[in-house]
């Protein structure tokens, strides 16, 4: 064992294809976004690089290909092989692992898993709120598990999770009992989707001239349930007592004009423009 | 091409002219904005330009290219100052060259009154008084605002390095 746990790289499972859903789940999209481009943004908030697993024949996928990928290069299908593939290509690197359906997952949940991970078991996972089995796939593999899951498939064995269950993993009782809940069937999705619209998202906000003193700050990371920027100003308004009214304002979205209506996404840099003085 | 950047020191006005130059330009105009020592009334001592960057040398960018294709002009280019300037110094210079000089002249003209109306720009000046605003934004925060109100609240003595027609003399 070194002194110093080794690097957490991220690692998402986007190989399968879902045979419920008749749907490339990683292209699946939540708030405007595909599942995948989700999982990345969220994995890099917490880890330097991010990867995403995939069989051969997925390297051209139009979902998967503009990313930095790890491909299957150990025999066998399904999560084991992803998992393993990403060992042998880092083999001093853990990796926080992540389903491709997950799309409640949040910051706290993965904050929370980072923190407590234990560098000495194979694996860090959370347990299932629903059966309080470990979730692999929502996890951290640690390098010295590469060994036992050669072992572990050349005995036939394919299941992470019966993996984790016979080797012992460090297991965290989730806190948020809905932050793993997965996503396997058409209603599944369209439920999440419309959970998900309604649930506060953090954008980003950059203030400038008038508006930067009297909100007190250049910029901040918020939540807001607002749907738009017309509805974010409104909200900030509130809360900073801005004295330009809305009409006397433009608003970028993404370093461009944008409209007033635009429906706004998680991530989205949004800079209102005080009447401008340039010259 | 870029045709519009920011620079936060004084704005090397022989070089940027240089950047226009082409054997097939039969003349060059250019367009100064320099910090007026009065704007309504007050005596203005500092000016304090900041600029939403990003965004700023995008649009300054189309405004120039816009020009480019509305005249038949060789070469254009708008050069903007940002942070602390003093009475006299320039905050921002357009530079057009081109065949013949009429269309020098418009370029120049539509450059400059565009980038004032349309780039993500602010201005405070601060007052001998010891008062502080933004231009634009303070004195007209309580009623909308008017399209007069830009030109009144305007900073500069438009001056040219050759005569121009801006000139509100």
């Amino acid at each position: 064992m070194s002194e110093f746990p080794s690097p957490v790289y991220g690692l998402i499972l986007a190989g399968g294809s879902s045979r419920r859903m008749r749907l490339d789940k990683a292209a699946l999209k939540y708030q405007g976004k595909t599942q995948l481009d989700r999982a990345f943004e969220l994995a890099g908030r917490h880890v330097m690089n991010v990867f995403v697993s995939v069989r051969a024949d997925q390297t051209l996928d139009p979902t998967r290909a503009q990313r930095p990928m790890i491909v299957d290069s150990v025999a066998g299908e399904g999560p084991i092989a992803g998992i393993r593939s990403a060992l042998a290509a880092h083999p001093k690197v853990a990796w926080l692992v992540l389903a491709c359906d997950l799309p409640y997952l949040s910051d706290a949940a993965l904050d929370f898993l980072l923190r407590r991970r234990d560098a000495a078991a194979l694996a860090t996972a959370y347990t299932s709120a629903h059966d309080g089995l470990p979730e692999p796939l929502c996890a951290i593999w640690e390098p010295s598990a590469a060994a036992a899951l050669a072992d572990y498939q050349a005995g036939g064995g394919h299941c992470p999770r019966k993996f984790l269950i016979r080797h012992g993993a460090r297991l965290l009782e989730p806190q948020d009992t809905r932050a793993l809940d997965n996503v396997n069937t058409p209603e599944e999705y369209r439920q999440a989707v419309a959970t998900l619209d309604k649930a506060p998202m953090q954008l980003k906000i950059q203030y400038y001239a008038l508006m930067r003193e009297q909100a007190g700050r250049s910029e901040e990371t918020l939540e807001t349930s607002s749907s738009t920027p017309a509805g974010l100003y409104e909200e900030l308004v509130a809360r900073y007592g801005f004295t330009l009214s809305r009409d006397q304002l433009k608003v970028a979205v993404n370093s461009e004009f944008s409209d007033w209506s635009r429906k706004l996404k998680v991530g989205d840099a949004v800079v209102f423009i005080p009447p401008v003085a340039g010259g | 091409m870029m045709h519009f950047r920011f620079t936060e020191g004084a704005i090397d006005t022989q070089s940027a002219r240089r950047e226009l130059q082409t054997s097939s330009a039969g003349g060059y105009v250019s367009f100064e904005g320099w910090v007026r020592d009065l704007n309504e009334g007050q005596e203005v001592t500092r000016l304090e330009y900041e600029a939403f960057q990003e965004l700023a040398v995008k649009e300054g960018d189309r405004i120039v290219a816009e020009a480019l294709r509305r005249y038949p002009i060789k070469h254009a280019l708008c050069i903007h100052r940002v942070g602390s300037l003093s009475v006299g110094d320039m905050a921002v210079w357009v530079g057009v060259s081109s065949a013949h000089r009429g269309e020098a002249f418009d370029a120049c003209r539509f450059i400059i009154d565009e980038v004032k109306h349309r780039v993500p720009i602010w201005k405070k000046e601060h007052y001998r008084s010891g008062d502080s605003g933004w231009v634009n934004c303070e004195r007209c925060a309580a009623a909308p605002q008017h399209a007069e109100h830009a030109e009144h609240a305007d900073h500069h003595h438009h001056r040219a390095a050759v005569p121009n027609p801006t000139e509100p003399v």
